[in-house]
């Protein structure tokens, strides 16, 4: 490999043609036979230093590079249907007409490893600062004595105060393992106060590295790894109960419908999964509508939309589930649980039929892609954290709704007492299926959510059914605080246990425990007083 | 626990939707013609419940490849008809369904089971009855029946070459293992196999991270995080996946949001394929990996065929294909092959006729049916495009032998599968019959 490249770059360097022409030569090296050859070619674009080259090696990298039947290499990208329109890789400008017989260029984890350090060597020097930064940033990633000397003359001709600062921040981590032996002790005591689990590895490969490393920079580079280690542990604790809150929210939207159906109205809904599934295939239907009928730059709405939609479709079946049969059952618990199992099974097998059985792609519009680095180590993906939000929303939502609007009156005075508020002119009948339909409805509100984050397939409901029903019971039949203290509960013990016990014991244990805490206080954490208990 | 009880009691509401569904499936195979001029063949499949997801294509697959043998004059001149059963992912009702197939319907053959605990569960009914089951998923080895042929992947012919490519400097010379699965008999056993295949490669206890989850699992946090800080090591990091079908889809959100990028941790999975992919946008997953013996963006003039015969059957073009559709194309081929060599459909002349059978495969090269019941194969490496297809990066030369016994684990380097004389036995450690004159 190394031969190859000192070969490729002579070769440049003694053809003693313009520099263009060095780097087109390179470039149509892009598209050689092998992996190692195309390692070779990419690497003297880095050592090149010419940043023209930055188009072909990011073409490469997402795989838009191509090599024509006649040799030629040129970037591709989508034109009209099915062709392809080309482009010149070096000198950006349209081909026309475009060359016979694109093959794309083949990348593999280790080439596109070698595009990452050459292009940051290249941006290093982008007229551009946002580039810049970004290629000081990463630089730390692909440290090498090579690199060193990179950085160092960066950091010499570098106006911008932060992106200097950058580069000298890589720069040190570099030093870690590259640098001399004085180098080394300043860059480990100016490192010690951070907290990124990249450094402590870097710290912990020198601790441990043998004859090697001086036995003075071992000293202190386990001493720093000692005290980087300590805050690493208040970290742990931190993302654990980030972890914790977020599956608590899941668990809380799963279960935040069924406090409602079964536990305001006392029916055991077994069809509750299903209706979080039917609010998934909405969020895939919207998404499908948008993708297929609205301009690309819409897209990232379609999540906003689906929301009240699938409000509105697992609502409508909600209602429809109680004015067709759990009307005639009420008061006859095990023929609503037997009879909601079936209607369970019939919508799953609906949906298996109109959509297929295999999983269906949702994505997350880019506002909900990625994360965040709070500390190394900690990142906050965005999609959890909205999901938090909304969560607390649908709460804050549902609580007004109960609390503050008639409905929310006459629902609180027919789940009391139904005859007195018959009595006094409330149709409860009518009553009852919209309370269904808020229940069903809000699950449907969950499905959006839980798309974001799992699967959608017919068994998404199965997945979350036997949760949900835990997290009532544990709650609290009746109360939706009882609801939200248990799941922000249960997802919290469960995060702090899985790092202990791993994932299969952990969820044991939160079961025994939950039984055991139920043979104590039947009526889980929240036990409604008075009457309204005796449902 | 109302739960608990109420499962018992609905069990039996369960196997009688399953029963219908199994009816509607039977009616939909169209109404039996008369006995002496078809040959029957049983799909054994799960058409509802949690493994539907997967199984189901290859009912499909099945179901295409007997439409296209009956539109080229059938089979020794007889029309060859399905017989589609539901067994519903429900593992005992599997045995059920297979001695239903074998003594009722009086099947030549069956074709079916995904899961390694539905296959055990036959495995009995196949030994009783001597049916012939035609197998087509990757799985931990470490079995071989008489009356069963496997298609899909040995560990030899998955796990350990993804796990050496990973090894190799193409592979980004990874030191430092993560070895993920649901917890259940596929990823344990190969797990095993592994951790004592990696340790015979010299790499250290510590490096080794084992973590199993529960079926289904949903929530990844710690384990990404966990991930991540095990990688932080400074030592390069790879994840060998075994987690099972819809736990991974989760997973993999997770990692892209997590911001864990190919290039920095690989991870290689074994139950990942089209199918799969389809439901997960993989646009951040790209460089991600899988091994299997089969990818649909493989360019040979079979695969081209097989896709085509595929979406033409479907009637839909965004269809994609994968690794146990090839096996299940590969075993359905092959028996129509032994078949037609032994000229008759019954099970003893039809295995001495397969084994050496050969069949152009998809995957570009030819396999062959070994006597221990398994077949060579290529074995390739992909990585996960943004338009849900596998590059393929690495890849056999020929094809590789599976071993029904891994050399990796102690007790079972000593055991040998071999079905033709003077072995005749699949798990021996000396033959059954001494060669003559000894």
């Amino acid at each position: 490999m190394a031969v190859l490249r000192l070969f490729l770059c002579l070769m440049v360097l003694t053809a003693g043609a313009a520099r263009a022409d060095a780097l087109s030569d390179l470039v149509a090296h892009l598209a050689g036979d092998s992996f190692s050859d195309r390692e070779a070619a990419v690497a003297a674009l880095g050592d090149l230093g010419d940043g023209r080259a930055i188009p072909a090696l990011n073409a490469l990298n997402d795989g838009r590079l191509y090599v024509a039947s006649d040799g030629r290499v040129v970037i591709g990208d989508p034109g009209t249907g099915d062709a392809l329109k080309a482009s010149d890789p070096v000198t950006g400008s349209w081909l026309d007409p475009v060359p016979a017989g694109l093959d794309r260029i083949r990348v593999n984890n280790r080439l596109r490893n070698g595009i990452a350090e050459a292009l940051g060597k290249l941006k290093l020097f982008s007229p551009d600062r946002a580039d810049r930064l970004v290629a000081a940033r990463e630089a730390a990633r692909h440290g090498s004595a090579d690199t060193m000397a990179t950085l160092r003359h960066a950091a010499e001709i570098e106006a911008d105060a932060e992106v200097k600062a950058a580069i000298l921040s890589s720069l040190m981590t570099v030093q870690v393992t590259a640098g001399t032996k004085t180098e080394q002790l300043a860059a480990i005591a100016s490192l010690a106060g951070r907290m990124d689990p990249e450094i402590r590895g870097l710290l912990g490969q020198l601790a441990d590295g043998g004859t090697v490393v001086e036995p003075e920079v071992k000293a202190a580079a386990t001493a720093a790894a000692r005290a980087i280690d300590r805050r690493l542990a208040i970290l742990d604790y931190a993302i654990n109960l980030f972890q914790g809150l977020s599956l608590g929210s899941v668990l809380l939207l799963a279960a935040i419908g069924l406090a409602i159906t079964f536990g305001v109205m006392g029916v055991i809904n077994m069809a509750h999964g299903e209706m979080i599934m039917l609010g998934a295939y909405t969020t895939f239907v919207t998404q499908e509508a948008f993708r297929r009928y609205l301009p690309e730059s819409w897209f990232d709405a379609y999540l906003i939309v689906s929301i009240p939609a699938a409000f509105l479709v697992a609502g409508a079946v909600g209602a429809a589930l109680e004015r067709s049969v759990i009307r005639f059952l009420y008061g006859r618990p095990l023929e609503t649980l037997l009879a909601t199992w079936g209607v369970s099974l019939m919508l799953q097998q609906l949906v298996r039929t109109v959509f297929g059985a295999p999983n269906k792609e949702v994505s997350n519009p880019s506002w909900m892609s990625g994360g965040f680095v709070i500390s190394g180590g900690f990142t906050v993906t965005w999609n959890r954290l909205y999901i938090i939000l909304f969560c607390a929303l649908i709460l804050l939502a549902l609580v007004a709704v109960i609390r503050r609007t008639a409905f929310g009156l006459h629902m609180r005075a027919v789940t009391q007492n139904r005859g007195m508020a018959a009595a006094m002119g409330i149709p409860t009948a009518r009553v009852d299926a919209l309370t269904f339909a808020l229940g069903s409805g809000v699950a449907g509100m969950a499905g959006v959510a839980l798309s974001q984050i799992g699967n959608v397939s017919p068994n998404l409901g199965t997945l979350y059914i036997v949760d949900s029903f835990m997290v009532v019971v544990f709650g609290g039949v009746g109360n939706l605080m009882g609801t939200l203290v248990g799941a922000l509960g249960l997802g919290i013990i469960n995060k702090f246990l899985e790092p202990v016990a791993g994932a299969v014991l952990g969820k044991i244990v939160v079961l025994i425990a939950i039984i055991l805490f139920i043979q104590v206080r039947p009526r889980g954490l929240f036990a409604l007083k008075g009457r309204a208990a005796e449902l | 626990m109302i739960m608990i009880s109420l499962k018992r009691k609905l069990r039996g509401v369960l196997a009688g939707t399953a029963l219908l569904a199994a009816s509607v499936g039977l009616l939909a195979a169209g109404p039996a013609a008369a006995d002496d001029d078809t040959i029957k063949i049983g799909v054994l499949h799960s058409l509802s419940g949690t493994m539907a997801i997967s199984e189901t294509t290859l009912k499909d697959t099945v179901l295409m490849m007997v439409d296209d043998l009956n539109k080229k004059g059938g089979l020794l001149g007889k029309k060859v008809e399905a017989v589609v059963v539901d067994p519903a992912s429900n593992w005992p009702l599997f045995a059920e369904k297979a001695r239903e197939l074998l003594t009722k319907d009086k099947v030549s053959v069956v074709f079916g089971c995904w899961t390694s605990v539905s296959r055990k569960s036959v495995l009995p009914v196949f030994e009783e009855l001597n049916g012939l089951l035609f197998y087509p998923v990757q799985y931990e080895g470490e079995e071989s029946s008489n009356n069963i042929f496997y298609t899909g992947a040995a560990p030899n012919q998955q796990a350990i070459p993804a796990v050496e490519y990973l090894m190799s400097k193409d592979g980004g010379d990874v030191k430092r293992w993560v070895l993920a699965g649901t917890d259940y008999v596929y990823p344990r056993t190969t797990n095993k196999i592994l951790e004592a295949f990696l340790k015979s490669k010299g790499v250290a206890p510590e490096d080794i991270m084992i973590n199993y989850t529960p079926f289904g699992q949903s929530d990844w946090q710690t384990i990404v995080a966990d991930i991540k800080k095990f990688a932080s090591a400074g030592k390069k990091t790879a994840v060998v996946s075994t987690i099972n079908g819809d736990a991974n889809v989760p997973f993999y959100k997770e990692l892209a949001n997590a911001g864990i990028k190919a290039s920095d941790i690989p991870v290689v999975a074994f139950s990942v394929g089209e199918e799969e992919l389809a439901g997960i946008d993989t646009k951040n997953l790209v460089g991600h990996l899988a091994a299997w013996n089969y990818f649909e963006s493989v360019k040979s003039p079979t695969n081209d065929a097989f896709i085509k015969m595929w979406h033409d059957y479907i009637k839909n073009p965004k269809r994609v294909t994968n690794d146990p559709m090839e096996a299940t194309y590969i075993g359905f081929k092959m028996w129509t092959q032994a078949v037609l060599q032994a000229g008759t459909t019954d099970v003893n002349a039809v295995r001495q006729a397969l084994y050496g059978q050969k069949v152009q495969a998809p995957s570009g090269m030819e396999v062959v049916m070994n006597t221990n019941h398994h077949l060579s194969k290529p074995v390739m490496i992909g990585e996960i495009q943004p338009d849900g297809q596998f590059d393929v990066v690495w890849q056999t030369k020929s094809v590789i032998k599976a071993d029904a016994w891994s050399k990796y684990i102690p007790e079972s380097a000593k055991l040998t599968a071999d079905w033709t004389y003077p072995w005749v036995c699949g798990n021996c450690t000396e033959p059954k019959y001494k060669s003559y004159g000894n």
